[in-house]
């Protein structure tokens, strides 16, 4: 076949910002007292923007690549090139296929095109009868990097980052051959390593020396001279001066090898079920097809890779993913919905903090790194503050040994965070959080102590995760500088902020609001003031279900596991012992007091609080220990402080059970106008719980399990947002 | 034949610091030089910046001379006339920033217009004779093309009211005119013939290989061509014809001289050099392509400013203690075929000696002003390289606002030349404080 075979894909997408292939011919310079080996012949891939519109993949820019290259292949084969390398513009190789362009091929016979159209483009590039080379100089992503693997030889620059082959994260196979290939380039654990690991560990990418050392690539050069260096090495190599080593490139056909690979895929499987429960398709996948490809040829491997790439391509997983994604990570997050006008923001030159506990402290440190302006924590007696400010330095210090901070920038760091036992040091402060005791009357009189100090415009802010905003403001004089200003733990970790407007906040002070989360690298939700507002409240109506399904009766490993085709970052238990069962305990009795008996207190997490037990299940180094069957165990003197109903429940009723709490809740949110659309609430749990982006963040699930339907008689999103565009 | 005076014989007894100091041997190293372009939209380095190209020179000098530590640099001087935009922020600073070379390394920027490059290695080796410097980089970069030949130039107006300068003098072509009208016997039909064989000398120079050696390759993109390398001179138009250069326009007078054949065009480029004591050379590997014997700088009147190689070449004689005769090589600019000329008549050399730039000159390969004087360095070490019979040789070149400069080389080759570094002790760090290392009275003789 030849890419002008899939015009009829390319098609499809009339609007595709095409990603050209330029070719220039370039006489290859000579070794000392050589011809020259001869004409090369460099490609370069240019979408015609600056770099903040990433070069991407779709198929009409297959199609040219394609055309171009076989182009290149007469010419090899008239004698004309001796050579062919592949380049981008500054500062990306390629970011991968077009994403929304795949996420959009309703038909699997479309998604398989795709599939083969990019095999039969790299297949032309991997046999032009003259060497190829890919010269990486930047972003390098799924099928960009096969770009590069399916050349003969390649070079890394040290400037480029976020090299990747990310497709298990995104629900897809490195199907382009990457499969296929890496293993066999880098040794099979590095394969497993850059395919499985990577992907599933908040999809980490390589910098070009990593991907070098690893045996991506075969020679690496800095940025300042980068082409020519690597033209001037395709010339050695061309020439026979220079002959690339690959010490991690193994023969699969080697018994040795043979157990390694299988090794391998046996640990990334492990990896998998341990950071996704499996609930995901693509990285099993990935593994499967590895594992089967050991004693494939190439050709067969890409056949298989097809196939798993057009089933993938139709799962909602993969379209849940790019919708969380694309759309919500790297767009919507950048536009807060509700956001008033950034150019209503006040400067913030001076932070105050009342508390100096550990919460406080985290705050400090965060606005003194972020924000880089002085910060003064207060609390009632020295030698809190005394600790508070200790806290702050020692994790300075520490950073500072990380070498995540210089000196300088340490000392700078340490300078602007002091204590103080009087508020008066908030006098000059625009900006007052308090993180003090989750106690409504408590909160009031701070600020009613703090108001008497500050300017009129001084913004006041509650990290409160349960309080009510709205009463919290009732006494002040200036009610309508107070705001909501919600982070997760840990602070300097976790990226949301849900930011609460109450019935008075204004315009001015929530921009600037939003401008601070952005100044503190956080992304930024805009909820209005209702109990526990949005993550806290998923969450806990969700552990509310759990405990109460555990308090009728269902076995504790049952109704733990019940949730794990979900694939969610740790149990319901688990999470309970994380967050603290008072604290926990604490929010839902908020949650039970604001909207009743959906949010059940349960009697027996009461009486493990009273007697101080810390968890359900027994605790090793903060993870649930292993019993001699391998499982999680209640220890006997716990058990001994609950008592059980005599209703238990299957694991699917309890999976059932809670997908529609959790299908009413967000029904109830909506309706409420917590946020501005189901969206937030995906954006939310997925930056503020660690939600999988499988799962879309959560309403493209329920959408999918039917629970939407069957609780509220509608989905959360319209068809084709996080599902195909045509229900099949 | 005379002998030079060398710089030992300047060593005195007395300074300021209260110290013996003598002056020491400054060589060239090595050069290089990123090929020409024709400055505009469809030059090839149109959309480039010109700190990339000083970036690209740097390094390739760093790649060429593995022997020498990064660290071991003591100065990087990079000239440019238009100090703004890309070539401005103290370039020479930025350029060795953006180069890698260690942040320990300083540098600065100069201007004396074309003659910036010839500047920032006179001023170098001066401090390299005084003892500051062991090692240095300098060089110079002209992107014509982001910086037209007096952009932001605010001259001020007593230049006109009491005539210190005729206005006209500020562009460059009308003092090529007034220069043949200073030297009749100048005529367009010398001042094309010497055109044409300067295209055909570069042309005889590439087809030789003598050019592309010390060129480093440019990579550039532009919108909708995707990369390419850049590895020869864009400005040369090799087989131009004496009929080809009659038919040409004269921009500067109507029934003039000056052609855009006959003077060098509008360009973008950039040169560096290593130069080093020769103590250091010897202690770091490094080779020795020529030595420094003198240089001179003179003011001319602006209105002729072409002809200022002339005084500056008689005082760089005078002080090398040399006689016109006693070079053998002239690498002199060609920013107009009448400036060459008038040297060339005023030292009695006929317009086609082979001495005379034997690769063609600025007519032929282009004249990014402040780089050039790199260019005649390179090209004279070449030629110093493949023909030792010659000993000295001189770089010339003429300076906006009535300047000219000339530096005078001596041949390492030479079978008269003298390795003064022999003297060094290898392990003695110290050595250069010993007046005997440079105590040279004789021994060329």
């Amino acid at each position: 076949m030849s890419a002008a075979d899939f015009r009829k894909l390319a098609d499809l997408f009339p609007d595709e910002a095409v990603t050209h292939s330029y070719v220039q011919d370039i006489e290859l310079p000579a070794a000392a007292g050589k011809p020259s080996p001869g004409t090369f012949a460099l490609i370069t891939l240019d979408n015609g923007f600056d770099h903040s519109k990433p070069t991407t993949l779709g198929p009409n820019t297959l199609v040219e690549l394609g055309t171009v290259l076989e182009g290149l292949k007469d010419r090899a084969a008239r004698g004309e090139i001796v050579g062919v390398g592949v380049t981008g513009k500054p500062y990306y190789l390629v970011a991968g296929a077009d994403l929304s362009a795949v996420k959009s091929l309703n038909h699997r016979d479309h998604g398989l095109w795709m599939a083969q159209l990019g095999h039969d483009v790299y297949a032309t590039l991997a046999n032009l009868g003259v060497p190829s080379f890919a010269f990486i100089n930047g972003v390098a992503l799924g099928g960009g990097l096969e770009i590069a693997l399916q050349s003969t030889y390649r070079t890394v620059s040290t400037g480029a980052g976020a090299l990747a082959l990310p497709e298990a994260f995104l629900g897809l196979v490195p199907g382009w051959g990457g499969v296929y290939i890496l293993p066999r380039l880098i040794g099979p654990e590095n394969a497993v390593k850059v395919m499985i690991e990577n992907p599933l560990s908040n999809n980490r990418t390589l910098t070009g020396p990593q991907a070098f050392s690893l045996g991506i690539a075969d020679a690496m050069f800095e940025p300042a001279d980068f082409v020519e260096q690597s033209l001037a090495w395709a010339a050695d190599v061309i020439s026979g001066e220079v002959a690339p080593k690959r010490p991690n490139a193994v023969e699969p056909s080697d018994p040795e090898v043979a157990g390694r690979w299988t090794a391998a895929v046996a640990a990334g499987r492990a990896f998998v079920e341990a950071k996704t429960s499996n609930a995901s398709p693509a990285p099993a996948e990935v593994l499967d097809i590895m594992e089967a490809n050991r004693t494939m040829s190439q050709t067969e491997s890409a056949a298989l890779e097809c196939e798993t790439l057009a089933g993938l391509m139709q799962t909602d997983e993969f379209r849940s993913t790019v919708y969380a994604f694309l759309d919500l990570v790297q767009k919507r997050s950048k536009r807060p919905a509700g956001a008033p006008d950034r150019k209503l923001a006040r400067p913030v030159t001076k932070v105050g903090v009342v508390g100096a506990g550990l919460m406080a402290s985290q705050l400090a440190l965060l606005f003194a790194r972020q924000l880089k302006v002085p910060v003064v924590m207060t609390d009632i007696d020295q030698d809190r503050v005394d600790k508070g400010v200790g806290y702050v330095h020692a994790e300075v210090d520490k950073m500072l040994a990380k070498k995540r901070l210089s000196a300088d920038a340490a000392n700078r760091t340490k300078a602007l965070v002091t204590g103080s036992v009087s508020k008066a040091a908030f006098a000059d402060a625009d900006f007052v959080i308090e993180a003090v005791f989750e106690e409504l009357n408590v909160k009031k009189q701070v600020f009613a102590e703090v108001e008497a100090i500050v300017s009129p415009e001084c913004i006041l802010a509650t990290n409160t995760s349960s309080l009510s905003v709205t009463a919290m403001a009732e006494d002040l004089k200036h009610p309508e500088r107070l705001v909501g200003f919600h982070f997760f733990n840990p602070v300097a970790v976790m990226p949301l902020l849900e930011i609460v407007r109450a019935p008075k906040t204004d315009d001015a002070v929530l921009a600037t609001a939003f401008e601070l989360a952005k100044g503190l690298k956080k992304t930024a939700v805009l909820v209005k003031d209702a109990a526990a507002f949005v993550v806290n409240r998923i969450l806990l109506r969700l552990m509310g279900e759990v405990t109460a399904a555990f308090d009728e009766g269902t076995p504790a490993d049952v109704a733990d596991n019940a949730l794990r085709t979900m694939g969610l970052p740790m149990t319901p238990f688990t999470l309970g012992a994380m967050v603290g069962l008072p604290v926990a305990q604490h929010v839902q009795e908020s949650l039970h007091a604001a909207f009743g008996d959906r949010f059940s207190v349960s009697q027996n997490l009461q009486k493990l609080i009273d007697n101080g037990v810390k968890s359900i299940w027994a605790l090793q180094n903060g993870v649930p220990e292993k019993g001699p069957d391998g499982k999680p165990f209640i220890p006997a003197d716990t058990l001994a402080l609950l008592s059980f109903g005599t209703s238990p429940s299957t694991g699917e009723e309890v999976l059932r059970r809670t997908q529609d709490a959790l299908a009413e809740e967000i029904g109830l949110m909506l309706e409420e106008g917590v946020v501005a659309g189901p969206e937030d609430i995906d954006l939310c749990m997925i930056l503020g719980a660690g939600w999988p982006m499988f799962l879309g963040g959560i309403t493209p699930y329920l959408d999918r399990v039917g629970a939407s339907e069957r609780v509220n008689g509608r989905k959360f999103l319209a068809p084709g947002v996080a599902s195909a565009a045509v229900p099949a | 034949m005379s002998q030079p005076r060398h710089s030992g014989e300047q060593s005195s007894g007395t300074h300021s610091s209260g110290r013996n100091r003598t002056v020491r041997d400054v060589v060239f190293v090595d050069g290089v030089r990123t090929p020409f372009g024709r400055a505009g939209e469809k030059g090839i380095y149109a959309g480039t910046r010109a700190d990339d190209l000083v970036v690209k020179c740097i390094r390739e000098l760093m790649r060429r001379n593995p022997s020498l530590p990064a660290d071991r640099i003591d100065e990087v001087a990079v000239a440019a006339t238009t100090q703004t935009g890309d070539q401005g922020l103290t370039i020479g600073r930025t350029a060795a920033l953006l180069a890698g070379l260690p942040r320990t390394v300083p540098g600065f920027a100069v201007d004396r217009m074309c003659a910036g490059a010839m500047t920032a290695v006179t001023t170098t080796a001066s401090g390299i004779a005084f003892g500051a410097y062991d090692v240095v980089i300098a060089g110079g970069v002209e992107h014509m093309g982001n910086h037209p030949m007096g952009e932001g130039a605010d001259p001020n107006p007593r230049f006109m009211s009491e005539r210190l300068v005729d206005p006209a003098a500020l562009n460059m072509g009308n003092t090529a005119e007034n220069l043949h009208d200073r030297f009749p016997a100048i005529t367009k039909d010398r001042t094309d013939a010497y055109a044409v064989a300067s295209q055909d000398k570069l042309a005889a120079a590439y087809g030789k290989g003598q050019i592309q050696p010390d060129l480093v390759p440019v990579a550039t993109m532009k919108p909708g061509q995707g990369w390419t390398v850049n590895t020869v001179d864009e400005p040369p138009r090799p087989g131009t014809s004496l009929e080809d250069l009659a038919a040409l326009r004269t921009p500067f007078r109507p029934h003039g001289r000056v052609t855009a054949g006959n003077a060098a065009g509008l360009n973008d480029g950039a040169t560096a050099a290593l130069l080093a004591s020769a103590e250091a050379a010897a202690e770091l590997g490094l080779p020795v392509k020529m030595r420094l014997v003198s240089y001179a700088f003179a003011g001319v009147e602006p209105e002729v400013m072409g002809i200022g190689p002339v005084p500056a070449t008689e005082k760089a004689l005078k002080n090398a203690g040399l006689d016109i005769s006693d070079i053998g090589l002239f690498e002199i600019n060609e920013a107009f075929a009448v400036q060459v000329l008038s040297f060339l008549d005023h030292f009695g050399i006929a317009d086609d000696d082979p001495r005379v730039n034997r690769y063609g000159g600025a007519i032929a390969v282009g004249h990014p002003l402040a780089s050039s004087g790199v260019r005649l360095m390179n090209q004279l070490a070449r030629q110093f390289e493949e023909d030792p019979s010659v000993r000295f040789g001189m770089t010339t070149m003429c300076i906006g606002l009535g300047m000219g400069a000339t530096v005078i080389w001596e041949n390492p080759r030479h079978s008269e030349y003298t390795d003064y570094s022999g003297a060094v002790s290898p392990a003695d760090d110290t050595a250069s404080t010993d007046p005997a290392i440079t105590q040279t009275e004789g021994a060329a003789a």
